[in-house]
């Protein structure tokens, strides 16, 4: 069971108020994602849910308990560092049993869960290295290992994959989605990373100085963004926010279209514009347009649309794809 | 540059430093060749003592009339002694310091520092009187208490610059993992901290081993150190040069080598980390 | 890391090296002050008396004092000179490129770790004694005659021991330093045209100023004691010209048995160290931020 509930949850350091107050529901076996941009207090309110910093007021319960005041130990959860923190002077089946010693555990069981947990993350080979000797993936994977067999009530992740290589990040993105869906054990990640937010979780918690701004499902928060905040930070690229007589036509004080609802013509449209930078990725083209009395509007068009620099083009949105925000900045 | 140029320069600088460190190095030098001279032949010219004949009478007359090996033992078991009581007491001080850091932390590190600035004589005398009265004067354990509490903020702030640089996440993954505070220093800290912790037992040993004030003020003759035995020296009867060599060469030979393995940690450890 | 209950043990893990340190400090340290208002000797036990300023007054007064004091700082500044420009030249010569750098390093750090009364007495007896010392052979072969260093040059003599001992220290910290100094900044400085002194003044220099200040700031501390070596060569003397306030503490309390006396001056030296330390704390503290 993995039930985590955080009710009214403040956090001060001294003076700074890093979280206002803050409740959460976080259901058995979700894999639930923290996204927002740096220094918003995601790593805080993750340490505060291991109890590695106390809570300043209000409550953390796991399944239904309150863990408040309990030592991390005690919480029944295992957390996965950024830096790994892997104990350099232990083997790694050694850095892998270390929880389990501290539990207590006979020798026969350790050496069983250990063995289990190497074998489902390809580290049998490697049990007698020491962390030194191995490469950042695999020891990304001790890390993990050292979490799972403690079949703890949830997992918790802080960046885990900020360290690796594109594609090796790509591939442990795949192993934990995996993991996730062997041991439907709760999971609470953390990432920059919008690819890694969209497809891990089931549930976003876009985060914003300390405040939940809306939480959702991958897909509703990228349909359905409950407010400026959310739209401009999930998608990649950002969605494109006008403000001005163009919103004020629809019945809004700011509009948005997201780059991929745009649709972009050489003989004619709505907007008439003029393409400054067009970045060719290959499988997409990104076009920065500017039109006349709009920001400098992003266009995502196929792979190979062949515009330059100075051409003229016309955009035209799709009606149904335009989100409209009201003065204070919520969705209409 | 050239590479004949090069070669040069490095032929230049090779005989340049080579000289200047014979020179630095020649007093002991000179001192470990008279010790294995006769009394007057040490007293010799330089070319003529070097010419003499070689002997390690001194050696044997230093232990057989002075009972050399009991000043060293007093030696060995006060810079120990007193370095193990600083490093237990030291250790979970540095811990907190370096992974509880509080709002004081830093004053409290000065503040230790600034004691060792207290100069020795200012508490001299009631030392002195209160180890009369306590019947501390020339034991051992008088001078390990003393010695302890000189190098406590050295020690203390070696291993909190050794201990700074353990990430602290390593220590968090410890406690989420389930560990207590005991096993947390035994199985993670102390075992991560063994290269700081043992070059601040060398470099204490080394500092406490060549202490010149207390040992010289506080012992007489049965706890006496190889400090205060070769300070007999500075009264002599008849010739003496060899044998004061060869008492001096075994009195220096063993912290001598302990230093040249600690050089490299010596600069960090005695510059408080300051200096890498 | 911060939770309440690791405070807590944070605390107790602390309170045993504080406590002791300021039992340390507090509790001798009051006794000197209570005994430095007091007439107190040794030799005359019992007869104990308040006397207010008067012990002050003497030590303060005794031209030993004034000499004292100057010797102090001459000892204290003439090392500092010695050591911090000659290890500056030692630490540039041997960073330049060589054969045989490990064994030279070794060479010139051996003396750091020889203790002082060895070196004191070695240099006394083998070098500076005016009849079989080296220095007095070599005058002789020169057909000079040989000079009597510690009678006639007392401190200038212990200078030169304690500087020999504290220049292998120096040396090492300040080559160390230049070890870490960026090559590419060099380069860069050497593309843009300065000459080998404009490197040296500009960036060099610059970058040694944190470790010059901490050997500054640990020989005073040590400098301010030496004591072993005076009490082994000159006793003070002759007269006063090699006494250091160290030593005349030592002599007023333990050799005339004036435990006032020798209190009050342990209180002045406590003043006196103070003095500096604030101003050296100064220095170091604004330096091990950086
Ligand atoms: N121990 C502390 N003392 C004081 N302030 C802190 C402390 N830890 C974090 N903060 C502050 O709390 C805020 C949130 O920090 P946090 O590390 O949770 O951000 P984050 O969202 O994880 O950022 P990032 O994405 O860069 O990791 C920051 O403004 C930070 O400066
Ligand atoms: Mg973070």
């Amino acid at each position: 069971m993995g039930k985590i509930t955080l009710r009214n949850v403040q956090k001060r350091f001294g003076e700074a108020v890093v979280i206002p107050s803050l409740d959460l529901d976080i259901e058995d076996g979700e894999f639930v994602v923290f996204v927002g941009p740096s220094g918003c207090g995601k790593s805080t309110l993750l340490r505060l849910i291991a109890g590695l910093e106390d809570v300043s007021d209000g409550q953390i319960l796991i399944d239904g308990r309150n863990a408040t005041e309990m030592p991390p130990a005690k919480r029944g959860l295992a957390m996965v560092f950024q830096s790994y923190a892997l104990y350099p002077h232990m083997t790694v089946r050694k850095n892998i049993a270390f929880p389990l010693k501290m539990a207590k555990m006979d020798r026969a069981e350790i050496d069983r869960r250990v063995d289990n947990a190497a074998r489902v993350l390809n580290l049998t080979n490697y049990l007698d290295r020491r962390p030194g000797q191995l490469s950042g993936g695999q020891r990304q994977r001790v890390a993990i290992g050292r979490a799972i067999v403690r079949e703890p009530a949830a997992f918790l992740f802080d960046e885990p994959l900020s360290n690796l290589d594109a594609a090796l990040r790509v591939n442990m993105r795949l192993e934990i989605t995996e993991l996730h869906q062997s041991l439907k054990t709760t999971m609470i990640y953390v990432t920059h990373d919008q690819v890694e937010a969209m497809t891990m979780a089931d549930k976003i918690v876009v985060l914003n100085a300390g405040r939940i701004e809306q939480v959702g499902s991958p897909l509703t928060l990228y349909r359905s963004p409950a407010n400026l905040f959310v739209a401009g930070f999930i998608g990649s690229p950002k969605m494109n926010l006008i403000a001005g007589p163009e919103a004020a036509s629809r019945g809004a004080t700011t509009i948005g279209i997201r780059p991929e609802h745009l649709d972009i013509s050489r003989d004619g449209g709505e907007w008439p514009g003029e393409v400054g930078v067009s970045e060719h990725l290959g499988s997409d083209t990104f076009l920065h347009v500017h039109v006349k009395g709009m920001p400098t509007l992003t266009v995502r068009a196929g792979g190979e649309f062949g515009v330059h620099h100075g051409d003229r083009v016309w955009l035209t949105p799709q009606p149904d794809k335009i989100h409209r925000f009201g003065p204070d900045g919520r969705a209409i | 540059m050239s590479r004949r140029i090069t070669a040069r320069r490095t032929l230049i600088v090779t005989l340049a430093a080579w000289t200047v460190g014979f020179l630095i190095f020649f007093p002991i030098l000179w001192t470990v060749l008279i010790s294995f001279k006769s009394e007057g032949d040490a007293i010799k010219a330089p070319f003529a003592m070097l010419m003499s004949d070689w002997t390690f009478a001194s050696y044997e007359q230093v232990q057989t009339r002075s009972n050399y090996s009991r000043h060293f033992m007093n030696s060995v078991v006060i810079s120990l002694g007193s370095t193990l009581v600083a490093l237990a007491i030291a250790i979970p001080a540095a811990w907190a310091m370096a992974f509880v850091p509080g709002k004081r932390t830093k004053d409290v590190l000065m503040w230790m520092l600034s004691t060792k600035m207290m100069p020795a004589v200012g508490v001299l005398i009631p030392l002195y009187l209160l180890f009369r009265d306590l019947g501390l004067l020339d034991t051992r354990t008088g001078l390990v208490i003393v010695l302890t509490l000189i190098n406590l903020p050295i020690v203390i702030w070696m291993l909190y610059t050794y201990f700074k640089e353990i990430p602290g996440e390593i220590l968090e993954a410890a406690r989420m993992d389930g560990a207590t505070l005991r096993s947390e220093i035994l199985y993670i800290l102390t075992p991560m901290a063994v290269p700081g912790i043992a070059s601040t037992l060398l470099l204490n040993v080394i500092l406490a081993w060549n202490e010149a004030f207390w040992t010289l003020q506080l012992t007489t003759s049965r706890a006496a150190p190889l400090t205060q035995f070769i300070a007999s020296y500075s009264s002599p009867e008849g010739l003496f040069y060899a044998k004061l060599s060869a008492a001096s060469t075994m009195a220096i030979a063993p912290i001598l080598i302990l230093g040249w393995f600690s050089q490299k940690q010596l600069v960090r450890g005695l510059t408080f980390g300051a200096v890498k | 890391m911060a939770t309440q209950h690791s405070k807590t043990a944070a605390r107790l893990m602390i309170s045993p090296a504080v406590i002791l340190l300021f039992l340390w400090m507090i509790v001798p340290l009051s006794m000197t002050l209570y005994f430095s208002f007091l007439r107190y000797n040794l030799l005359m036990p019992g007869m104990e008396s308040f006397t207010g300023w008067d012990n002050y007054y003497y030590f303060l007064t005794d031209p030993a004092f004034a000499a004292a004091l100057t010797n102090t700082l001459l000892l204290v500044g003439g090392v500092l000179l010695i050591t911090i420009v000659g290890g500056t030249a030692l630490a540039l010569l041997l960073d330049q490129p060589m054969w045989g750098q490990g064994i030279v390093r070794i060479l010139v750090i051996a003396p750091f770790f020889i203790m002082p009364t060895v070196s004191a007495l070695v240099w006394k007896n083998m070098f500076m004694n005016p009849v079989n010392g080296m220095f007095a052979h070599i005058a002789r072969a020169l057909g000079m005659q040989p000079f009597d260093f510690l009678a006639h040059a007392p401190l200038a003599s212990i200078i030169g021991i304690v500087a020999w001992q504290w220049l292998p220290f120096a040396t090492l910290i300040l080559l160390t330093a230049l070890q870490s100094l960026d090559r590419e900044q060099m380069e860069a400085a050497e593309m843009d045209g300065a000459s080998p002194v404009a490197r040296f003044v500009y960036i060099t220099l610059p970058h040694l100023t944190r470790a010059i200040t901490v050997v500054v700031l640990i020989q005073t501390i040590f400098l301010l004691g030496v004591f072993a070596e005076i009490l082994v060569t000159t006793n003070g003397g002759p007269g006063t010209a090699s006494t250091n306030i160290t030593y005349l503490v030592y002599a007023q309390s333990l050799l005339n048995y004036d435990v006032g006396g020798g209190s009050a001056g342990g209180i002045v030296a406590v003043i006196l160290a103070n003095i500096v330390a604030i101003f050296l704390m100064r220095m170091i503290g604004k330096n091990l931020d950086a």
